[in-house]
């Protein structure tokens, strides 16, 4: 979900995380600077500055590419020079957030307490508990914290308030949770501000560059998909009423392809470059406006070469076929987005899966037909 | 900025201003600014910004707040339907 890069200093801890079947391994800690003394014995300092390396992994990790992501061991951390008043930071074992958070808290003394949410961002973990009222007392206590620092305050990202109940940390382990900003970017304004976060800093936003940045992450979280639909149009295109053909294979196979990697394309940058200008509240909805651009685009390009426009039945088959998945490539998007609720996207559901697949049969089988005419 | 609205008159966000006790943790915790406080008391002020991730029911202390609380997301919801179990995001390195 939303976060920006490092560069402009806006990310938050709130980040897409990985996908399935990634292989979690410890990182390899180039991001400790040294190690300081306390009460309970050294504890690492961490650096500030986000180093090339680091950046690289946090691009592939946009890109999903590779089958390792990072993880950072949960305990205590130092930055700065804490002393034992200095202010206490709640964050997720996620390599990106993570990374967000210590670029963010530059400059600044205090101490990080990093939980164990599986390689999962903040809110994401929050929303599945890992970021939660149990992992966050049980981590206080495991780290030793109350002997490093005499104060009982923790500052937790306001977006974990979905997994911790601040009451309950206080009853159960004595520590009173002081919810900070949703962006690590604001942390020192907060602090600033004798840690109350202005209504600004209080609300999660979508805005444009918080939706491109999910670019990647959606080109990436189909292609496997987009692969084997691919491979058998290409596969099909090579028959015809005479039989198969390697001829109509190379001509029509790769217009078929390129046909749909235009309108998936089209899909999974639209729905998140235009969403607020894309008509209806329904992200189903949103997505048939994105196929509708495709199938503009296809138009278009068929005006200026005649000669490969489809036939009848093929066109028409097309429209179906762009129509059903650019409305699913969007309706997915819900689950990228950070203000759709459950009882919403269900009711959305309720009437879009059942239109998408019956389009998207129709489209195919006319697509098969039109084949042999 | 305008807020972006999804689905009107859908969220299951309920509040008993009877049991509200004006402690204000709702407001500070929602992301989407929908409590206000009106009287001492809490208040919905913008019911179909709620996105029901829950964490004001779960920080409420006198109980005055309810919501069935999930992630609104297609692909864990179908990953649920598909797998018939809870819906679960893709975005678990565990699922």
């Amino acid at each position: 979900m939303s976060e920006l890069s490092q560069n402009n200093k806006q990310c938050c801890c709130q980040s897409e995380s990985p996908n399935t079947g990634f292989e979690l391994i410890a990182d390899n800690k180039q991001w400790i600077d040294k190690y300081i003394s306390t009460p309970i014995g050294k504890i690492p300092r961490i650096k500030t500055v986000i180093t090339l390396s680091d950046k690289i992994e946090n691009w592939k990790r946009r890109w999903g590419i590779g089958r390792v992501t990072h993880i950072i061991p949960p305990g205590l951390y130092a930055v700065g020079a804490p002393t034992d008043k200095s202010p206490v930071f709640v964050s997720a074992n996620y390599k990106m957030s993570f990374d967000c958070l210590r670029s963010d808290l530059d400059g600044l003394d205090g101490w990080i307490l990093v939980l164990d949410t599986k390689g999962i961002n903040v809110w994401c973990a929050a929303g599945k508990g890992t970021f939660g009222t149990d992992e966050l007392v049980n981590r206080i206590k495991v780290s030793g914290l109350e002997q490093v620092v005499s104060h009982r305050k923790l500052i937790v990202p306001q977006l974990g308030a979905t997994g911790v109940s601040a009451f309950r940390v206080k009853e159960m382990s004595g520590f009173r949770v002081v919810y900070g900003p949703v962006r690590s970017a604001d942390i020192k304004r907060f602090l600033e501000n004798r840690m109350r976060a202005t209504p600004e800093m209080r609300r999660v936003t979508f805005n444009i560059g918080e939706r491109v940045v999910l670019i990647p992450m959606e080109f990436a979280s189909y292609l496997k998909k987009l692969l084997f639909v691919l491979a058998i149009m290409f596969i099909l295109s090579g028959l015809g009423r005479d039989g198969y053909s390697i001829e109509r294979l190379s001509a029509n196979g790769t217009q078929n392809v390129l046909l749909f990697v235009t309108a998936y394309l089209i899909a999974v940058i639209g729905v998140p470059v235009f969403l607020p200008l894309l008509p209806g509240r329904s992200f189903s909805v949103k997505g048939i406006w994105a196929g509708l651009l495709s199938i503009a685009t296809a138009g278009l390009v068929f005006n200026f070469y005649p000669q490969l426009t489809p036939g009848l039945i093929a066109s028409v088959s097309w429209i179906f076929i762009i129509i059903a998945v650019s409305s699913f490539i969007g309706m997915n998007f819900t689950g990228a987005s950070t203000y759709t609720s459950l009882s919403g996207v269900l009711k959305e559901m309720k009437y879009a899966v059942p239109c998408q697949i019956s389009i998207a049969i129709l489209g195919a089988v006319l697509w098969i037909v039109g084949l042999f005419i | 900025m305008q807020a972006l609205k999804y689905l009107p008159e859908v969220v299951t966000l309920e509040l008993d201003r009877s049991k509200c006790e004006g402690c204000q943790t709702c407001v500070i915790v929602c992301p989407h600014a929908v409590f206000g406080i009106e009287n001492k008391r809490a208040v919905i002020l913008h019911r179909d910004l709620c996105m029901e991730c829950g964490a004001c029911a779960l920080n409420c202390q006198s109980e005055a707040i309810s919501v069935r609380s999930g992630v609104g997301c297609a692909a864990g919801i179908l990953n649920g339907i598909l797998r018939g179990t809870e819906s679960s995001c893709e975005c678990s390195p565990d699922s």
